[in-house]
């Protein structure tokens, strides 16, 4: 009888884990490794803002991606790798589709570990940039644009406007002394030797609150241009001491982490007329905010306030997650199946494709560059264009198209860093097409 | 005059102007150090709240709004009025004493005789507590200082002296942030009036004699609570004061937080207990770490400041353990 009993129990338990495994599993499980607290919440806030609203929205308008419904995990890192390492540990066995990092630093870390895990990582616009080559780097994608075609993008807009001869032109770069900001260094050097240009790299210490050596001397050596690759603090100090030499700020170019509302805004009016690179577009002038509006912040769901709704960070986070979910979507596709396993999702990163009727139909019409991602290219084509900041409308404006970028040297040099890592740890380059 | 000469001229004068800077936070630090012994790890971040509360009281945004709207469904962010600078900074100065005595009731009433790292400890804990309130009552996004305060480079000052250079030098002229002047003249008033406060005040006497002898001043009826409200009040005017002036360049953010890194080398350097020492030790670093990221900086990379400023104070250290300033403890056995 005991035995009996004991084997009912044993069942009706059997039964209900395996019902609460096959709810966990119908799930789209999808990290937010998001920063909150800590010296960068300022623009951790609206970029995991963003990127939860528009996972929200899909739930709320479309009952999720082909019928099932996203879950989201969000992880709190303080931009720190270590906490960054310990969120992906923690959540990925919930069934973790893709990592979304939002931290260089963090990326570095997850590339061997993800990889072995089967899961893939999008670090958009950051991160390792020849993890553009998929065929060493399988699981780790940096589409639309990399860093590297940041820099070339930067120097482009700098030739557009001298006719295409910067010779003898002196270009210095204000970065964040740390991974991140030596991305461009390398790029930034190769193209100097082609167009002619002096460059002078100029590093700011953690956080970069003290920046008054290095604007000095900017202000001692008049580079023809300033780029920046900046973060959190550290922009709005850059941005503040240009001013304060009265640097112009038309020939003030920063990446697209350093051209937030957030950076221009304590500056005020001297602020006007410095430019950032970005990926996307800009302004809440897309359809797919007024869904936001009313399928989430009016019901009540957004994951903040609502008022950072529209601004450059929260769109970028929502940009990341249409691109997630649109990934999941062709996953759905070329697997024939609803539910999906990472490996799936990779499949689907790596033929995703973006055509501007799809934006339209998401309610991103232009928003930002047709790309199609491939088994030998993880990173899209490169394409990014220039904002500018009108201090009296307290808006960014585009100033140019998305436009491409050198990729003669870039190439080069992604494949020169990616057959450096593949031998470093004995990966054999995967076999595309 | 060669370029170069003028450049060294103009780091220098910048460099005793971010030192001054770095003494407004430093100030903080020895004021309560002085007066309890406590080493302060919260006097960063009550820069930071202070600003935010200033900020927020100016804005007329409602505290704890996020909290109320979460609780009762509500959309209330704003008032709906500003408050005019001086007002809002009365109102911070306020809320500041008010923290004080929080502080002295719910905190170091029961640490009173405990072992100084007990106090540490708590002032640890202090810290993430008002990080965490300062954002449930302001919020944690970036906020605006706007009291008026100017900033930019002086242009009559590089008119004055775009002369001094060279023909040909390309020199244009000394370069001073007008920010950083105010910062001076705060900074000259702040320990003038601290000064004047502890010599000739009965309060300021009372405070110096805790700070010789807890026990003795216990013993000839000064209020050790009292006290400490006092000089928990006041680091808490010292904190809003360097939370303006570094929040003017920045903005108002969680990183204001992090200017007490800053203060550390000007600590060990000046001594934890000496106003002046604050002040000598702020100018000491800022001149030393400017000057060696203009002459060595560019020959190893660059952004020196950060680690130089401690290396320079410790090289102080290997001389005078207790500071430039500081008292010398002597323990008898």
């Amino acid at each position: 009888m005991k035995l009996a009993k004991l084997a009912t129990i044993g069942a009706a338990l059997a039964v209900a884990s395996s019902v609460v495994s096959t709810a966990a599993v119908a799930d789209l499980v999808f990290p937010s490794l998001s920063y909150r607290t800590g010296p960068y919440a300022v623009n951790g806030i609206p970029f995991a803002d963003g990127y939860a609203d528009y996972m929200t929205l899909v739930n709320e308008r479309d009952g999720g991606i082909g019928g099932v419904k996203i879950k989201l995990i969000e992880c709190e890192t303080g931009y720190n790798t270590e906490k960054g390492v310990e969120c992906y540990e923690s959540t990925k066995g919930e069934g973790s589709l893709v990592y979304q990092p939002l931290s260089t630093g963090i990326t570095y870390q997850l590339i061997p570990k993800a990889t072995a895990d089967g899961i893939p990582v999008h670090s958009m616009g950051y991160g390792r940039t020849s993890a553009a080559n998929g065929k060493i780097f399988s699981h780790i994608f940096n589409y639309p644009a990399n860093y590297w075609n940041g820099a070339s993008l930067a120097i482009n807009h700098i030739l557009a406007e001298n006719g295409d001869d910067i010779k003898g032109k002196k270009i210095a770069l204000v970065y964040h002394n740390s991974a991140y900001g030596k991305e461009p260094i390398r790029t930034l050097e190769e193209l100097a030797k082609k167009h002619g240009y002096t460059f002078t790299g100029i590093p700011v210490d953690h956080p970069g609150q003290e920046q008054k050596s290095q604007w000095l001397q900017i202000r001692r050596e008049r580079p023809d241009y300033v780029l920046m690759w900046g973060w959190g603090v550290m922009n709005q100090v850059a941005i503040q001491e240009a001013a304060n030499i009265r640097y112009p700020m038309d020939q003030f170019i920063g990446i697209w982490w350093s051209g937030s509302e957030n950076d221009v805004l304590p500056t005020g009016d001297k602020a006007n007329g410095y430019k950032a690179l970005t990926f996307h577009g800009t302004g809440s002038d897309f359809p797919v905010y007024a869904d936001i509006q009313k399928h989430v912040v009016d019901a009540g769901k957004a994951a903040g306030n609502g008022d950072q709704v529209g601004t450059v960070l929260y769109s970028r986070g929502m940009y990341a997650a249409m691109l997630a979910v649109e990934a999941a979507r062709t996953a759905q596709e070329i697997h024939g199946a609803t539910e999906l396993t990472p490996a799936q999702m990779r499949d689907g990163m790596e033929a995703l494709e973006m055509t501007e009727a799809k934006m339209a139909a998401l309610g991103l019409p232009g928003f930002g560059p047709e790309f199609s991602v491939s088994c030998d290219n993880h990173g899209g084509p490169g394409l990014g264009a220039v904002q500018q900041w009108d201090a009296a409308a307290k808006k960014w404006t585009m100033v140019s198209d998305f436009g491409p970028s050198d990729m003669e040297v870039i190439q080069a040099l992604i494949d020169e860093d990616s057959s450096a890592f593949a031998a470093e740890n004995k990966i054999e380059e995967r076999k595309c097409g | 005059m060669s370029a170069n000469f003028l450049y060294t001229i103009e780091v220098i004068l910048n460099g005793l102007m971010a030192g001054v800077m770095y003494s407004l936070v430093a100030l903080g630090f020895v004021l309560i150090f002085k007066a309890s012994g406590i080493f302060n790890y919260a006097q960063g971040v009550m820069a930071l709240f202070a600003a935010m509360t200033l900020v927020g009281i100016q804005q007329g945004q409602v505290p704890f709004a996020h909290l109320i709207n979460a609780a009762f469904g509500t959309k209330i962010h704003h008032f709906g009025w500003t408050v005019p600078a001086l007002m809002a900074i009365l109102l911070t100065l306020v809320v500041m004493i008010l923290f004080a005595i929080l502080v002295e009731r719910i905190v170091l009433k029961h640490l009173v005789n405990q072992e100084p790292i007990i106090l540490f400890m708590a002032t640890i804990g202090l810290a993430y507590f008002m990080e965490g309130m300062g954002d449930l009552m302001w919020g944690s996004e970036l906020k605006t200082l706007d009291i008026g305060l100017p900033s930019g480079g002086s242009l009559w000052l590089e008119e004055a002296t775009v002369g001094w250079g060279a023909e040909g030098s390309g020199f244009y002229g000394l370069f001073i942030d007008k920010l950083d002047i105010v910062a001076t003249g705060v900074a000259l008033a702040l320990v003038i009036s601290l000064t004047l406060f502890s010599q000739y005040t009965k309060t300021g006497r009372a405070l110096r004699a805790v700070a010789d002898d807890h026990q003795a001043a216990l013993s000839v009826g000064i209020s050790l609570r009292k006290i400490w409200v006092i000089v928990w009040a006041i680091a808490g005017f010292v904190a809003m004061v360097a939370g303006i002036m570094w929040g003017a360049k920045s903005g108002v953010q969680f990183s204001l937080s992090l200017i007490a890194l800053k203060a550390l080398p000007v600590l060990i350097l000046g001594g934890f207990t000496s106003i002046p020492g604050a002040i000598i030790g702020g100018l000491i670093i800022g001149v030393g770490e400017k000057l060696f990221e203009f002459s060595i900086g560019p020959m190893i990379g660059g952004a020196t400041e950060n680690w130089f400023a401690y290396v320079l104070a410790l090289v102080f250290l290997i001389f005078r353990p207790q500071g430039l300033f500081g008292d010398k403890i002597i323990e008898r056995v």
